[in-house]
């Protein structure tokens, strides 16, 4: 029905607005980002730019649903606002459609409301003004219940007037931040979990193009682990764009850290390792930064002390947008973009798997260099081999 | 070399079988039900599937009701006969070990205010005739027993456990799960006094979603599923004509040599149950030689967990199982039901791995498989957690 009803959209974007002249390479990407989304829709649609603004023309059958749970990936996108188009068949037409459309919308019929209009055509016989006036006129008549309130309005109908005229009053809220590409790149460590999903979207919100790394630790983790990785990838993909999704066989690493570190060091040095190995497929892919799933205090390898200790052997930024926030504040965002129910499947991953009793929580930077001593004659080799095993896999949404 | 050891999951498709399907589904579609030729050809699969399986059983072909496999069969059995009986109790007894199927089914009846019984096992995995006994009332309507343990290969005492209820009780009826146990020794439902016997096509390389579920002809029983009235009203829907026709091609298959290739596969069960036991700290469950089924193999490794063992023995073409495919799903409960029913210590509980053959299993795959433990144990258990 709303399918029916809604033949285009008004796209209204958040940040892209303040860029100054930066703005047209920003509006760009946003539409360029709106066709990737529309390219999973049914259906034919058209994406225009005018004036600083973006509108989608829908020009076939197609499902609002999906087309709407699309478009609410975009980053970028503040608002998605479905529009009713009509024809300019005189000012009482205009009229009819509006009444109308509020007794469809709002059928309890009992509402405060404003009427905005904006006259793009500037040959339309009445002024913004007038148009505001007279409609909100005719919507008093048509409905006892209904009061104007220009300060709080509880609907505010939006009209405008172009060579067609557009009735809206709906925003669906998108997921605001700033197009993708337009920030850069960034590799993420993602492993499965709750956190590092988010991480990526998090970072992807803010217009940065996603890289991904997995360790795999064959055969203590197996094949449908690295399955759920790649699903997790895609769906995070809905907001970044595709993903090349490095695949790296950790292993022989873990194994020999396990044989020659003590052991309540183990996954502290291992998350060393990880880190620069990410870091070396970082610098090959372009990408400017590292992003982590790390929030402080969540785990043993994730205190303060032990943060300090695996970012020392970055160069490259890292970026941990989990950082301040609490499980729970993560879990909620996980489900608001839906990769929850695949992290939660119950596959071991590498972090968990030869994971001590009792893990140092306040690691010396000094004391675990000296301990990684120990794998001085064989890491060189390991992470060489370790490097070699990189699978590449393109993730799409 | 590919060995595929997983032959209680699945097993693969004999050519022939594919080949029949392939037939009929491109060739000879029609539906039973039609009035035209097309529809009395697809008929004459149905006959011809349902003389070959009654023939195998020695039952009457009007017996054989064609089902989505084993889980409904065993769906079909309790549910069916628990509500067509209900008047005349509402007592079902059945074993710790049963299949998912069978359990979880039991749970729901429950819950629907019938009682359910479940008898233990004894170390073997086998149910004691003595509790059965105890067990039996007079308002107990339903017995079900599994032929063969899909886990640790354990037969069960069906003939001698038919006799006994049949003593005690004559009004209760005997369903037997035998998607274990069928294709791997002959059943004859009416000797063995079982009036309900499940059926799965793929576990004797036949097609997935199929099975049968034999309904004697004294038995009292209620659909669970409603619609057109096929399969004399206890199971509507369209027949499925290929796969029901590649069951029975597959029922002629396996039991074509059944004496010959059970010799061969006792032989490769005992080549390598013994040749694991030499190693060290490894337990095999279940009874050795003729008392258990043919192609199962339960082994417990202490310290090693099963799942490491498991994609260990992938990354060598060899396919196993952890307990079983079906407890996978259910990863909650930690371990298998069967493997705490026969009191296997817990520390082995997640140690134990199943390996299953089939007749297409060689000497060759058993001896590759040995070796690549031999290489393989020692060195995960140098590597446990701490």
């Amino acid at each position: 029905m709303r399918g029916i009803m809604f033949k285009a959209f008004l796209i209204k974007y958040a940040e892209i607005g303040v860029k100054g002249k930066n703005r047209d390479l920003f509006e760009a990407a946003l539409a360029q980002q709106i066709k990737y989304a529309l390219r999973r829709c049914e259906g034919e649609f058209r994406i225009r730019r005018t004036r600083g603004r973006i509108y989608i023309d829908v020009l076939s059958d197609y499902d609002y649903d999906e087309t709407v749970e699309n478009l609410k990936t975009v980053c970028g996108i503040s608002g998605i606002c479905p529009m009713v188009e009509l024809a300019d068949e005189g000012f009482d037409g205009l009229c009819e459609a509006a009444v109308s459309y509020l007794a469809e919308q709002y059928p309890e019929k009992n509402f405060t409301f404003k009427v905005n209009a904006r006259r793009a055509r500037k040959n339309y016989p009445k002024t913004s003004m007038e148009i505001n006036a007279d409609v909100g006129e005719r919507i008093l008549e048509a409905f006892p219940d209904v009061r104007v309130d220009v300060h709080r309005p509880e609907v505010l109908l939006s009209i405008e007037i172009r060579e067609n005229i557009y009735l809206y009053s709906i925003e669906i809220p998108g997921p605001g931040g700033m197009p993708v590409g337009t920030n850069g790149k960034a590799m993420l460590l993602l492993s499965g979990g709750i956190d590092s999903p988010v991480a990526g979207y998090m970072v992807a919100k803010r217009g940065v193009k996603i890289d991904a790394v997995y360790f795999h630790a064959p055969p203590y983790t197996s094949e449908r682990a690295k399955q759920k990785v790649v699903d997790l990838a895609k769906l995070v993909a809905r907001y970044s764009g595709p993903i090349y999704l490095h695949v790296i066989n950790f292993t022989k690493i873990q194994l020999a850290i396990y044989e020659k570190c003590p052991h309540d060091e183990l996954t502290i040095i291992m998350r060393r390792y990880m880190m620069r190995i990410a870091e070396d497929i970082a610098k090959r892919t372009e990408c400017l930064g590292l992003i982590t799933g790390e929030s402080i205090g969540q785990v043993a390898s994730q205190t303060m002390q032990s943060l300090a200790v695996t970012n020392e052997v970055c160069t490259l930024p890292v970026f941990r947008p989990c950082i301040g926030l609490d499980k729970q504040e993560i879990v909620e965002i996980s489900e608001k973009i839906g990769t929850y129910e695949t992290s939660i499947q119950p596959f071991e991953d590498c972090c968990t798997i030869f994971v001590a009793k009792h893990p140092v929580t306040k690691p010396a930077l000094n004391v675990i260099k000296r301990h990684e001593e120990a794998l001085t004659d064989c890491m060189d080799g390991l992470l060489r081999e370790a490097l070699e095993t990189d699978e590449l896999i393109v993730v799409e949404a | 070399m590919e060995c595929y050891l997983d032959n209680s999951a699945t097993t693969r498709c004999f050519d022939s079988v594919a080949q029949l399907m392939t037939k009929i589904m491109c060739e000879e579609y029609g539906n039973p039900s039609s009035l035209h030729n097309r529809g009395v050809q697809a008929e004459s699969w149905l006959r011809y599937a349902r003389d070959v399986i009654s023939g195998n059983l020695k039952v009457s072909p009007k017996e054989i009701v064609f089902t989505s496999g084993g889980t409904e069969a065993d769906n079909l059995a309790l549910r069916g006969c628990a509500y067509a009986n209900c008047r005349k109790g509402r007592h079902l007894i059945t074993t710790a070990i049963e299949h998912p199927a069978i359990l979880e089914t039991a749970h729901y009846l429950e819950e629907q205010g019938f009682e359910v019984t479940y008898l233990p096992v004894d170390a073997d995995g086998r149910v004691r005739l003595s509790d059965l006994e105890r067990a039996v009332r007079p308002d107990t309507i339903l017995v079900s027993i599994m032929h063969t343990n899909n886990e640790i290969g354990s037969l069960q005492p069906i003939a001698e456990a038919g006799e006994l209820i049949r003593r005690i009780n004559p009004e209760t009826l005997f369903h037997v799960d035998a998607v274990q146990g069928y294709g791997k020794v002959r059943i004859l439902p009416r000797r063995m006094k079982i009036d309900l016997l499940s059926v799965s096509a793929h576990k004797i390389h036949g097609p997935k979603g199929i099975g049968f579920l034999y309904v004697g002809d004294r038995v009292k029983i209620r659909p669970v599923v409603f619609g057109g009235g096929q399969e004399r009203g206890l199971r509507s829907g369209t027949e499925n004509v290929p796969a029901i026709a590649g069951m029975a091609r597959a029922v002629e298959e396996v039991y074509r040599n059944l004496e010959a290739d059970n010799e061969r596969l006792y032989g490769l069960r005992q080549l390598f149950a013994e040749g694991v036991a030499q190693m060290e700290g490894v337990r095999v469950n279940g009874l050795p030689g003729r008392e258990s089924a043919p192609h199962v193999v339960s082994v417990s490794f202490e310290g090693v967990r099963s799942e490491v063992l498991l994609h260990a023995l992938e990354e060598r073409e060899i396919y196993v199982s952890a307990g079983s495919a079906c407890a996978s799903n259910h990863p909650d409960t930690a371990g298998s039901a069967t493997l705490r029913a026969i009191g296997l210590p817990s520390g082995l509980l997640s140690s134990t791995i199943r390996f299953s053959f089939s007749i297409f299993t060689t000497e060759e795959e058993i001896r590759f498989t040995l070796q690549a433990l031999q290489e393989l144990v020692p060195m995960l258990r140098r590597f446990t957690r701490r």
